[in-house]
C-alpha cells in the first residue's frame, strides 16, 4: 500500500457474486460491486429489486448463501452454516470489518436510552478502546459537522426525524468508517425534513468520503454520485455514471423504472 | 377506644418486627435480581436448551403458593434422611435460610418474566445497529440489550418489590418474627385485635409508599427517555 501512488484509486470495498436467498426466493442473484476511495455509489431500483439486501449483506446483517466481501484487500472469512448461509468464521474478524462500514439506516435507529451525545460515543469507546474524553471530543465535532451539536443532551424520542438521521450519520462518521453504507435514509422522514438530511450526506460525498447509498431520491443519485447501480430482481441491470445511466438508459426496465421515479 | 398505651408499649417490638422484614425483602430481592438476569437472558435464548428448563422453572414457581413453596422447603424437605445427614442440613434447619431461598426462588421467577419481557420489547433497529457498529455480543448485552430493558422493566418491577414486601409476612409462619408475627404475638397478649393488626397495617402502607415513590424517583431519572416531550419545531 505504501508504494501506492498518489491519486491512483485505492479499492476500499468490493464484494463479488452475492447471492441471498429468503426461503424459496432469491432475491440476490450473483451481484458484484467495488468502490474505491472517494466513490459515492446510489443503488436504486424499485421495491423489492434487493438494494437494501445487498447493503445488509455487507456487513452481515443478513447472511448471504454465496459470495467474497473484501474490505481494503482484507476478505471477510465465511463458512456455511446448517441452513446453508454464510456466517463468519471469525466473531472478531466480523467485529473489526463491520467498525470500518458503519452503517445508517432508515428507522434511524439511535439508542433509545442513551442521549445523542450518549449514542454518538458508545462504539468509539466500546469498540475503537477510544478513552471517553477523545470520544466526547471527536463525537462533539461531528455532531457540529452535521448540525445537531445543540441536541447533543437530548434522547431520541425528544428529537425530530432529522435530527435523530443527522445524529444517527454523526454515530457512523464517529467510527471514521472506510465506507460509510447508507440503507434509505430519508425514506422515513417527513418531506419538509428530508433536504437537511441530503445536505449532510452531499457535504460528505464532497469531502471525499466513500459511500454506498441506497436511494429513492434521484436528484442526489444524479449531482452527488459518482456512480449509479440499478438493481432489477436481484441483478445488476446497469451502472455506469449518473450521467449517463439516469439520462440515457439502455435498458427497457431502467427506463420504465425512471418513468415512474421521476414523476 | 383504641388502646394508645398498648401501641405506645409494643412500639419497640414493632420496630424490631419492621428491621426483621426489610432484611429479609433486601436480601431476597437482592438475589432474586441476580438471578434474573442471566435466567431472563437465557429465557429469551433462541436455544430451547437454554429457554426451556428457565421457562420451566418460572411455570412451576408462579405456578404454586408461596406459603407452599416455603413449607416444601422448611417442612418437607426435612424428611429425607440423605439431606439431614448432608453438610448443607444446618442451612435447611434455618428458618432464615428457608424463608430467604423460597422468597429469592419466588420472586427470581417474576423477575425473570419481568425482564425476559422487557428484553423482548427491544426494538430490532436498535440491535442492528449495535451489531452494524462491530460491538461485541457481551458489549451488546451490557450496553444496550439490559440498560435498555432494565429501564422498561422498572414499573412493573417496582410492582414485584411491593409484593415481595407483602409477602415476607409469610416469614411469620416459619418462627420468623417479623412485622406479622410481631403483631399475632401482640394479639395474642393482650387481645387486642384492632391495634395489633391495625398498627402493622399501618406499616405495611408506609412502606409500600415508600417503595412506590422510590420507584417513581428511579422512573424520573432512568426513564426520561420514555417522557413525552413535544418536539422542538424544526431547528436549523
Amino acid at each position: 500500500m505504501s508504494t501506492m501512488i498518489a491519486g491512483a484509486p485505492v479499492e476500499k470495498l468490493r464484494a463479488d457474486g452475492l447471492r441471498k436467498s429468503f426461503g424459496t426466493v432469491e432475491v440476490l442473484k450473483g451481484v458484484s460491486l467495488a468502490a474505491n476511495s472517494g466513490d459515492v455509489i446510489a443503488m436504486i431500483g424499485s421495491s423489492g429489486s434487493g438494494k437494501s439486501t445487498v447493503l445488509r449483506c455487507l456487513n452481515l446483517l443478513e447472511k448471504p448463501n454465496a459470495g467474497r466481501i473484501i474490505v481494503s484487500g482484507e476478505e471477510l472469512r465465511l463458512v456455511p452454516d446448517r441452513h446453508g448461509e454464510l456466517d463468519a468464521q471469525d466473531a472478531q474478524q466480523l467485529q473489526r470489518m463491520r467498525a470500518r462500514l458503519a452503517m445508517v439506516f432508515q428507522q434511524f435507529n439511535l439508542w433509545g436510552h442513551m442521549t445523542a451525545l450518549e449514542n454518538v460515543i458508545e462504539a468509539p469507546i466500546r469498540v475503537l478502546g477510544l478513552s471517553r474524553a477523545d470520544a466526547v471530543a471527536r463525537a462533539e465535532r461531528y455532531l457540529a459537522r452535521v448540525g445537531v451539536i445543540h441536541r447533543k443532551d437530548a434522547y431520541p424520542s425528544h428529537m425530530s426525524g432529522g435530527e435523530q438521521q443527522r445524529v444517527a450519520i454523526a454515530r457512523a462518521l464517529a467510527m471514521e468508517p472506510e465506507v460509510m453504507l447508507f440503507d434509505e435514509p430519508t425514506s422515513a422522514l417527513d418531506p419538509e425534513l428530508v433536504g437537511e438530511v441530503l445536505r449532510v450526506m452531499r457535504s460528505l460525498a464532497e469531502e471525499g468520503r466513500t459511500m454506498l447509498v441506497v436511494t429513492h431520491e434521484m436528484g442526489f443519485a444524479r449531482e452527488v454520485a459518482s456512480r449509479v447501480i440499478f438493481l432489477h430482481r436481484g441483478v445488476i441491470e446497469e451502472e455506469g455514471p449518473p450521467g449517463e445511466i439516469l439520462s440515457n438508459p439502455r435498458s427497457e426496465r431502467l427506463q420504465n423504472f425512471l418513468a415512474n421515479s421521476l414523476k | 377506644m383504641i388502646d394508645w398505651a398498648l401501641i405506645a408499649e409494643s412500639w419497640p417490638l414493632y420496630l424490631n418486627g419492621l428491621k426483621v422484614s426489610l432484611i429479609l425483602m433486601a436480601i431476597s430481592v437482592s438475589a432474586s435480581f441476580l438471578l434474573s438476569v442471566p435466567l431472563a437472558i437465557a429465557r429469551v435464548s433462541r436455544n430451547p436448551w437454554l429457554s426451556k428448563p428457565v421457562f420451566l422453572y418460572t411455570y412451576v414457581i408462579r405456578g404454586t403458593p408461596l406459603l407452599v413453596q416455603l413449607y416444601m422447603i422448611y417442612f418437607g424437605l426435612a424428611q429425607f434422611e440423605w439431606l439431614r445427614e448432608s453438610i448443607a442440613w444446618p442451612l435447611f434447619r434455618n428458618a432464615w435460610f428457608c424463608a430467604w431461598l423460597a422468597f429469592a426462588l419466588n420472586s427470581t421467577a417474576y423477575t425473570t418474566e419481568i425482564l425476559a419481557g422487557a428484553l423482548r420489547q427491544t426494538p430490532s433497529g436498535e440491535l442492528e445497529a449495535a451489531r452494524s457498529l462491530g460491538m461485541s455480543t457481551a458489549t451488546i448485552y451490557a450496553r444496550i440489550l439490559l440498560p435498555s430493558a432494565i429501564r422498561r422493566a422498572l414499573p412493573q418491577y417496582g410492582n414485584e418489590l411491593v409484593m415481595v414486601m407483602h409477602a415476607t409476612s409469610i416469614a411469620s409462619a416459619v418462627t420468623i418474627v417479623e412485622l406479622t408475627r410481631t403483631a399475632r404475638d401482640v394479639y395474642y397478649n393482650h387481645l387486642a385485635p384492632f391495634e395489633a393488626f391495625g398498627l402493622v397495617a399501618v406499616f405495611y402502607f408506609v412502606i409500600t409508599f415508600a417503595l412506590v415513590g422510590l420507584v417513581k424517583l428511579l422512573e424520573g431519572r432512568f426513564l426520561r427517555h420514555l417522557r413525552p416531550m413535544s418536539v422542538p419545531s424544526k431547528a436549523a
